[in-house]
């Protein structure tokens, strides 16, 4: 038999539970006083370059009632298409503009509301353009691995019809659950955990 | 190989065996909560691959002590006093630089400062619950806490959550992203509480079980526990097929 690969395995995941805010958010949390802000609380300043947008939805479980206790995070290129980040090698982003954020759920309504930009075109490695789109990353009690997704934007039909992730969605009916809906400067993006327009979630 | 600077390569695909599934019956609040469809995989672009870096300047100085970042001052948290401290490797072995760790936890007495928590154990007027530090250059980590205390929560009739802390990272790329928890080497309760056996692995389980580690304990103050963490790991880039000029 060969020798085994010298590789570790990831660290298993386990439930954000109920009280992830305490961790995350604790100034929502009403734990003053440790952190001056929540992180991820503002991803823009007065002078981020873009088309300023707010970004809202829920989170439904199988019943269709929303989740009050989940997290959200989204990551998203700037202006331009690139990342606020080390690991952006195409060249330097926007530098009053995070490109990350991080919400609760309301705990009474259950929605989360971002105050962010519109992002530019990002490429997919073989070249091809990906259409705008915010990564998501989703986190609660009840979920035992974070939940992975992306929202796209129903004002670019021309760039979303020549995605190349949206091009190989097998069941293309159910690319629609990635769509944000516009509404003057608020895209509507809801989340359905399970059931009948389920959203599609990434393995990546 | 130069090792300095960030890895810009695809991460190794999550090991979903490995990890829990969605849908764990015994879990209940999974039921309603999973997704019922595949998902959908593709591989790494510069969305996932990058992610926001968090800089040293952003921690505040009791940051990384739970005992005194929310008491009063001269005061200290009620508790155990333990030493909590790692490595945050990649699945390659390698420390990760940079790795915002943030942390929380019930009290000693295994009561969570939360609106939601209706537990009838007592809060600690001098703990909060939340702490947060960033790893150094080799990966490393430290904080000091109180060792949390073990909660009944309404799933059975009479299920007990073991002592754990609620670990929350961030590592180079929003494709790293990871929560979970860690327990406490030989808590009988580990066994008996449905959200460890998720994890349907017994060395998966064993990753999230912190020893005592006396070598580290500071005489007279308080034990260490060591806990290392595994991230994704990352594709040299020096194996990627690169069109002309990118
Ligand atoms: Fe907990």
């Amino acid at each position: 038999m060969a020798p085994p690969l010298d590789q570790l395995k990831e660290t298993p995941s386990q439930t954000a539970g109920p009280y992830v805010h305490i961790g995350c958010t604790p100034n929502f949390a009403n734990i003053a006083g440790v952190y001056p802000a929540d992180l991820g609380a503002s991803m823009v300043n007065e002078k981020t370059l873009g088309d300023r947008i707010d970004i809202e939805g829920k989170i439904f479980d199988g019943t269709g009632t929303p989740l009050k206790d989940a997290l959200v995070e989204i990551w998203q290129a700037d202006n331009n298409g690139l990342y606020n980040s080390p690991a952006e090698t195409r060249g330097d982003a926007d530098p009053n503009f995070t490109g990350w954020g991080r919400q609760p759920t309301d705990l009474e309504t259950g929605v989360y509301r971002f105050k962010t930009i519109k992002p530019g075109f990002v490429p997919f490695p073989d070249g091809r353009m990906q259409a705008p789109h915010i990564s998501f990353w989703i986190v609660a009690r009840g979920i035992n691995l974070g939940l992975n997704t992306r929202m796209y934007f129903s004002d670019e039909e021309t760039a979303n019809a020549q995605d190349p992730i949206l091009l190989r969605i097998e069941h293309q009916v159910r690319v629609e659950t990635l769509i944000g809906r516009r509404k003057g400067d608020i895209f509507t993006f809801d989340i359905h955990l399970q059931g009948e327009g389920e959203t599609i979630f990434f393995d990546i | 190989m130069d090792n300095e600077g960030p890895e810009t390569g695809a991460f190794f695909a999550r090991d979903r065996q490995w990890h829990p599934k969605a849908l764990v019956p015994e879990y209940k609040t999974s039921i309603l909560r999973s997704p019922q469809k595949a998902p959908i995989s593709f591989s790494n672009t510069a969305s996932e691959i990058t992610g926001p870096a968090f800089g040293h300047d952003i921690l505040g100085e009791l940051d990384n002590d739970l005992i005194h970042n929310f008491a009063e001052p001269g005061k200290s948290a009620l508790g155990q006093r333990i030493v909590v401290h790692g490595r945050i490797l990649d699945e390659n072995g390698r420390g990760v630089p940079g790795v915002l760790l943030e942390f929380w936890q019930a009290n000693a007495g295994g009561r969570y400062r939360h609106k939601n928590e209706g537990y009838l154990a007592p809060l600690d007027p001098n703990f909060g619950g939340c702490g947060r530090t960033i790893t150094d250059k080799t990966g490393y980590y430290v904080f000091r806490t109180v060792k949390p205390g073990a909660y009944p929560w309404p799933n059975g009739v009479n299920d007990w959550r073991p002592s754990h802390i609620h670990f929350s990272l961030f590592g180079s790329g929003f494709a790293q992203r990871l929560i979970t928890q860690m327990y406490f080497e030989n808590d009988p309760l580990i066994p008996l509480c449905p959200i460890v056996q998720t994890i349907n692995n017994a060395a998966a389980i064993k990753q999230l079980v912190a020893q005592l580690d006396m070598a580290n304990t500071i005489p007279m103050d308080a034990r260490a526990y060591k806990f290392d963490i595994v991230l994704r790991g990352q594709r040299s880039t020096m194996f990627e097929n690169k069109r002309q000029g990118n």
